[in-house]
């Protein structure tokens, strides 16, 4: 377009055409750039699609993630963060504003190496590596305690002071790894492998002092990760003097932060079991003497019992002695009572004695020879034999005359 | 490994003698026979964690085969 006035070379532009012209030029020039920039004034819009700005001490850029391109990312964006982003310059005509559109974002400083991390945790996770079902108890007491370290470094120095003060009963067995750099993945992975070949350690601990993330890398390696999943021996993860959880200790049976907290947990087992132990023994000695006591108790009531029958034969010969007194007594008693009685009918027999009626004048006749008594002189013939018997002495006479009574009574009324 | 194995057998012995014990039906013979028992356990696998005789080795591979060498913690000592 040209114009009478003025400069016949002066080309006039139309916004639009400015804006075209800028846009073929910028979208040409700024195709596939990586952008570093802190985060700021992050948003997520209903449709999904990302829009934050980049920026840095002295500038700002527009930018803007679409849905398609930011739903594989493995991290939360947020403000403040650090990141690198891939992709292109855009012009956006409606508002006169340029933007980059993000096709890739990556943390700054961790970047890729962080993304491949949590991809490959996000593999082993879904392969069951850091189940629970597949952790392994630590024994009851690790006599044997092999090591995965580099036998020059801080973590070994502190694991041999702790145990060494703390569980001296405890040998150690060292596989020295580099535990930093290209190869060091790989021989942390053989030496677990050696271990479970060399099979007599009862645990193994992995093993590093703290670090950078980087230098703690070799421990995020699928080769350890591995390693430590595959391992018959129980494992103890003891990365870093942070927390920065690496996938070993994701692994492995137990994880503590520091290499010192690693020999914690074997001297405090050792510590749990003595005082178990001295348990044992005071309960064992108690129920003992318990026992002891409750026979000697029994004992007692044993012994009780065991009296008691002689007892209860002293208390029967007593019984009989006092029986067999009493019985005496009565003996006595009885005696005299019957000797009394035998006495005055002695006196009453006396009393009645035919005898006694002589004495007082009476005499008795008896016929002779027979001897029977004459009550009534009927019974008499002359010349009968008559003995006659008085109070004292007696004669023989012979009957001179008979009288008869005639009453009935005798001669006396 | 083989002292591992002998001491987990006896913590679980001594375990069983006093929960055997801690029931009251044994004969007074059968207690004292299993507390003896009992205390030589506990006895032995206390001395088992207080030895004091530890060893601290490097596990060395050569074709194949693995060999243990000494590891002197001298040097580490003095830097704590």
């Amino acid at each position: 377009m040209q114009t009478k006035k003025n400069n016949s070379s002066r080309h006039i532009y139309t916004v639009s055409e400015i804006t075209q012209d800028i846009k073929l030029i910028l979208e040409a020039n700024f195709n596939d750039v990586w952008v570093e920039g802190e985060v700021s004034n992050f948003r997520v819009a209903t449709s999904g699609h990302f829009y934050f700005s980049l920026k840095d001490q002295t500038a700002i850029l527009a930018a803007a993630m679409f849905r398609g391109a930011n739903k594989d990312i493995k991290f939360k964006i947020e403000d403040g963060l650090k990141v690198i982003c891939f992709g292109k310059i855009d012009v956006y005509s409606p508002r006169g504003q340029y933007q980059l559109i993000v096709e890739r974002i990556e943390p700054k400083g961790i970047g890729a190496q962080q993304l491949a991390f949590e991809q490959l945790k996000n593999r082993l996770f879904k392969e069951g590596f850091f189940d629970p079902v597949h952790k392994k108890p630590l024994p009851l007491m690790p006599f044997r305690v092999g090591i995965v370290t580099s036998s020059a470094g801080a973590a070994i120095r502190d694991i041999l002071q702790i145990l060494k003060k703390g569980a001296p009963c405890v040998d150690v067995v060292i596989r020295s790894v580099r535990v930093q750099g290209e190869s060091a993945a790989s021989e942390i992975a053989w030496a677990i492998e050696d271990f479970n070949a060399f099979k007599q350690v009862d645990v193994i601990i992995i093993s590093r002092g703290g670090g950078s993330v980087e230098d703690l890398w070799s421990f995020n390696e699928e080769v350890v990760a591995r390693a430590i999943y595959n391992s018959r021996i129980p494992t103890i993860s003891a990365v870093g003097h942070q927390i920065n959880i690496t996938l070993s200790d994701l692994v492995a049976d137990v994880f503590v932060e520091t290499p010192s907290a690693a020999a914690k947990i074997i001297v405090d087992k050792k510590n749990a079991l003595l005082a178990e132990l001295d348990g044992y023994r005071y309960r064992l000695t108690s129920f003992v003497s318990e026992t002891i006591h409750g026979w000697g108790n029994n004992l007692v009531a044993l012994k009780h019992m065991l009296k008691s029958p002689q007892d209860r034969l002293l208390e029967k010969q007593q019984l009989c002695d006092e029986i067999r007194e009493r019985l005496g007594q009565n003996m006595q008693h009885y005696l005299n009572i019957i000797k009394e009685r035998a006495g005055s009918l002695i006196e009453k027999l006396e009393a009645l004695s035919p005898l006694a009626v002589l004495s007082r004048g009476y005499s008795l006749s008896m016929l002779l020879p027979e001897g029977t008594i004459i009550k009534d002189a009927v019974n008499l013939k002359l010349g009968d034999k008559v003995k006659t018997v008085l109070g004292k002495g007696s004669f023989i006479g012979s009957v001179e005359e008979v009288i008869k009574d005639k009453s009935k009574g005798g001669s006396l009324r | 490994m083989k002292e591992k194995q002998s001491f987990e057998d006896d913590i679980k012995r001594l375990q069983k003698i006093v929960e055997e014990l801690s029931s009251g039906k044994l004969t007074l013979g059968e207690s004292l026979k299993k507390y003896e028992e009992g205390i030589k356990l506990a006895q032995s696998c206390s001395a088992m964690l207080s030895e004091a005789q530890r060893k601290v080795e490097l596990l060395m591979k050569k074709d194949g085969r693995f060999s243990l060498e000494k590891f002197d913690d001298a040097n580490l000592k003095e830097e704590a």
